[in-house]
């Protein structure tokens, strides 16, 4: 199974669990399992049309599945994949 | 409350001002009691990889998040929030801040005017992501000599 950090500002949404164990064969299988399971994630990882925020990014090992095969990119058992919220700001 | 350690806050300090004017950026760890209240015993600098002008914005990049998130795992810590300066304006946060910022983070925001510390505060989202200050105690000596 593969494993997703869960970045701890979402931990609230999936009872503190920093660490989830998925059976999946793509990163929007493991996407879809895992808002299906913690539904309160889904408004902070996906837009109202089901695709992934700009704010957030999803890696695979240490690629961003954006320059992979977006979300058809494959996981296996001892694929790590991380939700990582973009982190910005500064003045007006 | 968000204490910061005599460490941390002169590593925090020490990097806002060497990097003036630019905006510096990094995350903080630590450990949450059950009151709510925040000990920040490790800071982790890290770059600013907003492209083009850095003086009134930062970025950081996912490798460097996610390499944060792996650190507190492995250390028994909290990732707690992040700190970035403010050159030559208050402590306050902006827009831009505001629609970045995640829930439960803390943000110290540093203000650095003609390249000296002039005053530090620390913010969170409330329930309505509206920034709400917290009220922030650095520890100017090391307490634990």
């Amino acid at each position: 199974m593969a494993t997703v950090i869960i970045p701890t500002p979402l931990r609230k949404f999936t009872n503190q669990t920093a660490r989830l164990q998925v059976e999946a064969e793509t990163v929007g299988d493991i996407i879809r399992l895992v808002t299906r399971d913690f539904p309160d994630l889904k408004k902070h990882l996906l837009d109202s049309d089901g695709t992934v925020r700009s704010f957030v990014n999803i890696f695979s090992g240490d690629e961003d599945i954006r320059d992979l095969q977006g979300e058809k990119t494959p996981v296996h058992s001892a694929t790590i994949i991380s939700i990582v919220p973009a982190i910005a700001g500064g003045l007006n | 409350m968000i204490i910061l350690e005599h460490g941390p806050y002169a590593q925090m300090t020490s990097h806002a001002e060497s990097i003036f004017p630019d905006e510096c950026c990094g995350f903080i760890f630590g450990k949450e009691d059950k009151a709510g209240n925040r000990r920040i015993t490790v800071l982790r600098e890290v770059n600013n990889a907003k492209p083009g002008n850095k003086k009134r914005r930062f970025e950081i990049n996912g490798l460097d998040y996610m390499q944060s998130e792996v650190y507190a795992l492995d250390n028994d810590l909290e990732l707690l929030g992040v700190y970035h300066s403010h050159p030559n304006h208050p402590a306050v946060p902006s827009e831009h801040d505001r629609v970045a910022a995640q829930p439960t983070f803390s943000y110290i925001i540093v203000s650095v005017m003609k390249g000296r510390i002039d005053h530090i505060r620390s913010w969170q989202l409330n329930e309505d992501t509206q920034f709400v200050e917290e009220f922030f105690s650095p520890e100017l000596i090391n307490q634990s000599i």
